[in-house]
C-alpha cells in the first residue's frame, strides 16, 4: 500500500507492505544506503535513525508505524549543528576502522548531545550501549563525543 | 590518450620494469590458496594517475576491511613519489593480478609485503617526473629535486607542478626498479605522520561504500537457506507455496558441491523483488533436510571424545627436545593441567553478501572479500566457466577478521544469479552469518611441566587434541613444530591427536595464535607461580640470551617461517613492565590483580599487562590494559597503528569474556548478538600503547596484539582471586566467592 514519509525534510511516496521495516524502505526502496543492516533484531544499532529527533532502530520500525514522524538519516544529519559537530569530531579523532557501524553510532551520539549537550561519561556509556562496534573503536567514539560536546579529552 | 590517465609508461618501456613481489610466507600460509601472478611486474601507471589540477589518484591494491590499507598503501607510494598528501585521492583496485600482483588481505601481510614494492612504485614515478622536467628545461635530471608535488631546479630557480609535467612524464621510460634510490627515514614527509583514514569523510556522511550498498539496474534480491546441520542436503520443500508469496520470482534448489565442510553448500534460494520480500517468503519456507552424519554431534560430545584421546598415545609427535619424562621426575615442582577453548564465529558487522551478474558467458561480481583471487576461481569452478570470464569488483568490507578469506557467498551469489536472468544481490541475515561460518576451531590441550629447584623451566609436555581429516590438520586447527615454548625448554615434547572434523573451520584474526597463546602463556604462568617466581621475570629468564630460533616448517615449496627473536620479545616485556608499574602490583586492592603475557606471531612482538578486578559475584572488570609492541623500524601511520592495537585488544577481551559457538544436535546454538556477544561501549578499558623502534623491516599490526591479551586477562584473574582460568570463555560462576 502507499505511504507518505517525511525524510530529511522532503516527502517521499512509498508503495510497500506495512510490515516492511523502515530500514529496508530507506535502503532498497529509496536508495539511501547510509543506514546499515547488522542484526535485524535491534541488538546492534547499525540501523539507527531519528524519528522526531529520537534515536530509533529502523530494523524494528514497521513502515505502517511511522505515520507523520519526521525521519532523519545519516545522509542529512550534518544539516543540524550538533550532527555536523559530531561528524567533524569523528573525522578529527579518526574514529572508523571498517566504518560499517559508524552511521548508527553518529545518529545515537547526535541524539544524545542534542538532548544532553554536556553528558557525563556514564551518560555516554548508557546512551551508546546499544551500538555495537565489531572493530573496537569505542575509545575513539567516546573521545569524539566528548570533543563534540566541547569537553575535549585526550584520546585513549 | 585519456587525459585523466596521465602518468602512463610507454609501451616500449614496459618491458624494462620487472619488480619481484615477494609475498611473505605467513600470508602464503594464511591465505588458503596460492594467489596467481605473485611475481607480476608492477608499473607506476597501474597505481598512479596525475591530473592537470595536481590531484594525484593512487590505487590501493589490497581489500580494505578496516585495517587501514586503503590509507597506508597509498601513503607508501605517495612518500616516494613525493606527492602532496593533501591532494592525493585513493581508489580501490578491482581484482587484476596481472596489473597489481597479489591482492589479498590476511596474515598481517600488507605491511611486510608492500613496504618496499609500493615505495619503489612511487620512486619510479618520481624519477619519471624529474626526467620530464629536465627535458622541458634542458637541464640534467641530476640537478633537479622534488618538493611535495613539485619538481625544482635550484640553479635556474624554476619549478613545475606534477600536474603540469604528467603528460610528458608518461612518455618517459620506466626506470629499472631495483636501481631506484629510496628515501631514508629522516627524509619521510608522510610515513610516520598520523594520517586519517581516506574514507572517513564518506563514512560519516553515509556514502555507499560497502558490498551491501551495491545497486544495479534491474537488480533482484536473494536469501539462501542452508541446512542447520553442516553438510545437510535438501530432500524437498514447499516450492509452490513460497513461490506464491508477494514479490517472489524464483525458488531454487541449490545443489552445492557435496563437500560437507566446503564452500558451496546445498540449500534453497529465494529470489524476489526486494530483500524484505525474500526474507518474508523464507519465513514460510519449509525444507525437509537429510541432515546427514553430523546430526547427532554436540560440543559436550567433542569434550568427551577429546578426554578419551588424551588418555591414549598421541597420533603424532611434532617436536621433541631432550628427555621430558626423566626431567619431570627430577623437577622440584610439577604442574599438570588441561586447557580448552571453544569454536568462535567472526561476526563481521556487515553480513556476508555478494552482488552478481551472469550473462553471455561472463560473470561480474561486486563483493566485500579479503581473498578475491581464490573467490574468482571458486566461482569459475562452480559455474563451469574459465577463470578469465570472472570479473571481481572489490568493495570496502564491513569487517573481515578472516571470515572474508572464505568466499562461499561468492559461489552462492554467482550460482543464484546464473539462474535468475538478472543481477542478484545475495544477502545473509545475522543468523545465517553466525550459523554458517568457518569457525575458529575449538581445541583441547593436556599439559605437564616441571621447574627445577632454582626456578628454571626444565620440562614441558603438551598433547593437543585438535580437528583433522585423515591425519591432516583442519583449516586453522594446526600447530607448528615451533609452538611456544619450543626451543626454550631443554626437555620439550609436543604431540597431537585428531578428532574427525565435523564443523567447518577457518582463520580468525591471529589464526592459531589466538588460541595457542592462551594455553602456553597460561601454563607458563602456572609454572612461574609453582616456582614462586615473578611471572614477568620468569618469562624473561625463559627467553634467555638474545638469539633467533628456527621458524616452523612451512608448506612444501615454501621457505620456513621467521623464528622467534628472543631479544625482541624480551624488549617488549621490559617495556610493558615499566609502562604498567608491574613492580608495584602488590599494592593493588584485594580482588584486583595484574597479569602479563607475551607472544610472537605474524612477525610482530607484543607483551601486554591487564589489570582486572573480580567481584564477589564473579563478575570480571578489566580496569586497564598496557600493550608494548615491536613491529620494526617504522610505524607507517600512527593513527592506524593505535587503532589496530586497540581493536585487537578489545577483540581478544571479547573472546575471553564471553564468546563461544556451541554445537547441539549438529547445529550451532547461537543466532545473534544476544547469544554471541561483543564488547559494548562502556566495557572498553583505558589502554596505553607504545611501540619499540628496532632496526627491522616494518611488519603488520592487524593481528599480533590480540593473542597475548587473552592470557594476560586470565593471569590477572589468577592474581586477583587465586583461581586459574583454563577453559574459555571465562565463567564468572567459577570465580564467585562463597
Amino acid at each position: 500500500m502507499a505511504y507518505s514519509l517525511s525524510i530529511n525534510g522532503r516527502h517521499y511516496g512509498v508503495d510497500a507492505d506495512g510490515d516492511t521495516p523502515l530500514l529496508w524502505v530507506l535502503r532498497d526502496h529509496l536508495g539511501m544506503k547510509g543506514t546499515k543492516f547488522g542484526c535485524g533484531m535491534a541488538l546492534c544499532g547499525a540501523c539507527t535513525v531519528h524519528l522526531d529527533g529520537a534515536a530509533t532502530r529502523s530494523c524494528q520500525t514497521p513502515l505502517s508505524s511511522v505515520g507523520n514522524s519526521r525521519i532523519t538519516t545519516i545522509e542529512a544529519i550534518g544539516e543540524s549543528p550538533v550532527g555536523r559537530r559530531v561528524q567533524q569530531a569523528w573525522i578529527m579523532h579518526d574514529v572508523p576502522q571498517c566504518g560499517y557501524c559508524q552511521a548508527g553510532q553518529i545518529m545515537t551520539a547526535t541524539a544524545l548531545l542534542t538532548a544532553t549537550p554536556n553528558p557525563t561519561d556514564g551518560q555516554i556509556n548508557d546512551a551508546m550501549y546499544g551500538n555495537l562496534c565489531r572493530c573496537g573503536t569505542y575509545p575513539r567514539i567516546h573521545a569524539a563525543i566528548k570533543h563534540a560536546a566541547g569537553n575535549e579529552e585526550v584520546a585513549a | 590518450m585519456n587525459r585523466r590517465t596521465l602518468l602512463k609508461a610507454g609501451a616500449a618501456a614496459g618491458g624494462g620494469l620487472f619488480l619481484s613481489l615477494g609475498l611473505p610466507p605467513i600470508a602464503r600460509r594464511v591465505l588458503a590458496q596460492a594467489p596467481p601472478m605473485m611475481n607480476a611486474p608492477l608499473l607506476p601507471s597501474a597505481f598512479i594517475r596525475i591530473a592537470p589540477d595536481n590531484i594525484i589518484t593512487i590505487v590501493s591494491r589490497n581489500p580494505e576491511i578496516g585495517e587501514g590499507v586503503k590509507t597506508m598503501l597509498p601513503m607508501l607510494i605517495a612518500e616516494e613519489l613525493d606527492a602532496d598528501w593533501a591532494n592525493v585521492r585513493t581508489e580501490q583496485a578491482d581484482l587484476d593480478p596481472a596489473k597489481y600482483g597479489f591482492q589479498g588481505t590476511g596474515g598481517s601481510g600488507a605491511t611486510p609485503g608492500n613496504w618496499e614494492p609500493m615505495r619503489r612504485v612511487g620512486a619510479a614515478g618520481r624519477v619519471m617526473l624529474i626526467e620530464a622536467a629536465a627535458q622541458r628545461w634542458g637541464v640534467p635530471a641530476a640537478e633537479c629535486r622534488t618538493e611535495p608535488s613539485l619538481v625544482v631546479h635550484d640553479r635556474s630557480d624554476r619549478r613545475l607542478s606534477y600536474g603540469a609535467l604528467a603528460d610528458q612524464a608518461a612518455l618517459v621510460p620506466v626506470p629499472a626498479m631495483d636501481g631506484l634510490k629510496l628515501k631514508n627515514s629522516r627524509q619521510f614527509r608522510i610515513i610516520g605522520k598520523p594520517t586519517g583514514g581516506v574514507d572517513v569523510p564518506a563514512i560519516v556522511t553515509g556514502t555507499p561504500l560497502f558490498g551491501i550498498d551495491v545497486e544495479l539496474p534491474g537488480m533482484l534480491y536473494a536469501v539462501f537457506e542452508k541446512c542447520p546441520v553442516f553438510g545437510g542436503k535438501v530432500i524437498g520443500f514447499n516450492s509452490d507455496e513460497v513461490g506464491r508469496m508477494p514479490g517472489v520470482r524464483q525458488v531454487l534448489n541449490v545443489p552445492g558441491d557435496g563437500d560437507p565442510m566446503g564452500q558451496f553448500q546445498a540449500g534453497v534460494a529465494i529470489v524476489a523483488d526486494s530483500w524484505w520480500q525474500a526474507s518474508k517468503a523464507r519465513d514460510a519456507l519449509r525444507v525437509m533436510w537429510d541432515e546427514g552424519p553430523g546430526a547427532g554431534q554436540s560440543s559436550a560430545d567433542f569434550a568427551r571424545q577429546a578426554a578419551a584421546l588424551a588418555s591414549q598415545p598421541p597420533a603424532r609427535n611434532l617436536s621433541r627436545d631432550g628427555d621430558v619424562d626423566t626431567a619431570l621426575v627430577q623437577a622440584a615442582h610439577v604442574v599438570e593441567a588441561a586447557y580448552s577453548y571453544p569454536f568462535l564465529a567472526h561476526a563481521t558487522l556487515e553480513p556476508q553478501n555478494c552482488t552478481a551478474l551472469v550473462a553471455g558467458g561472463k560473470v561480474e561480481l561486486w563483493v566485500p572479500t579479503q581473498n578475491p583471487s581464490p573467490g574468482a576461481e571458486l566461482v569459475a569452478r562452480t559455474l563451469g566457466v574459465p577463470a578469465s570470464a570472472v570479473t571481481v569488483h572489490i568493495t570496502r568490507c564491513g569487517g573481515g577478521f578472516g571470515r572474508r578469506l572464505m568466499t562461499d557467498y561468492m559461489a552462492e551469489a554467482a550460482w543464484i544469479a546464473s539462474k535468475a536472468g538478472a543481477p542478484v544481490k545475495l544477502l545473509w541475515n545475522r543468523k545465517d552469518d553466525i550459523q554458517h561460518d568457518f569457525y575458529r576451531p575449538s581445541g583441547f590441550h593436556y599439559l605437564k611441566g616441571g621447574v627445577d629447584a632454582a626456578g628454571k623451566l626444565i620440562a614441558w609436555r603438551q598433547h593437543f587434541i585438535t580437528w583433522g581429516n585423515n591425519g591432516e590438520f583442519a583449516a586453522a586447527a594446526n600447530v607448528g613444530d615451533d609452538n611456544s615454548p619450543a626451543g626454550l625448554v631443554p626437555n620439550y615434547t609436543l604431540n597431537v591427536s585428531f578428532l574427525p572434523q565435523v564443523v567447518p573451520t577457518g582463520p580468525l584474526r591471529a589464526p592459531v595464535s589466538n588460541a595457542l597463546a592462551f594455553v602456553s602463556q597460561g601454563f607458563i604462568d602456572e609454572l612461574a607461580v609453582a616456582a614462586a617466581r615473578d611471572p614477568l621475570q620468569f618469562r624473561i629468564d625463559l627467553l634467555g640470551a638474545p638469539r633467533v630460533l628456527p621458524g616452523a616448517g612451512g608448506p612444501p615449496g615454501f621457505p620456513p617461517m621467521p623464528g622467534l627473536d628472543t631479544g625482541r620479545l624480551r624488549g617488549v616485556l621490559e617495556l610493558v613492565r615499566e609502562m604498567s608499574g608491574w613492580e608495584k602490583r602488590a599494592a593493588l586492592a584485594a580482588g584486583t590483580g595484574m597479569g602479563v603475557a607475551c607472544y610472537f606471531c605474524h612477525r610482530g612482538y607484543f607483551a601486554e599487562v591487564v589489570q582486572a578486578s573480580v567481584a564477589k559475584s564473579g563478575a570480571v572488570t578489566v580496569d586497564r590494559v598496557w600493550a608494548a609492541g615491536d613491529v620494526g623500524s617504522e610505524i607507517i601511520n600512527p593513527l592506524g597503528a593505535d587503532a589496530q592495537v586497540q581493536g585487537a585488544v578489545l577483540d581478544g577481551l571479547a573472546e575471553a569474556l564471553g564468546q563461544a559457538i556451541t554445537i547441539k544436535n549438529g547445529s550451532v546454538e547461537q543466532e545473534n548478538f544476544d547469544s554471541f556477544t561483543l564488547l559494548r561501549h562502556g566495557d572498553a578499558p583505558p589502554m596505553e600503547i607504545r611501540f619499540l623502534r628496532t632496526p627491522y623491516t616494518p611488519t603488520g599490526l592487524g593481528e599480533p596484539a590480540l593473542p597475548p591479551v587473552v592470557s594476560a586477562l586470565c593471569n590477572a584473574i589468577f592474581a586477583a582471586t587465586g583461581k586459574r582460568v583454563r577453559d574459555l570463555p571465562i565463567d564468572p560462576a567459577a570465580l564467585k566467592t562463597v
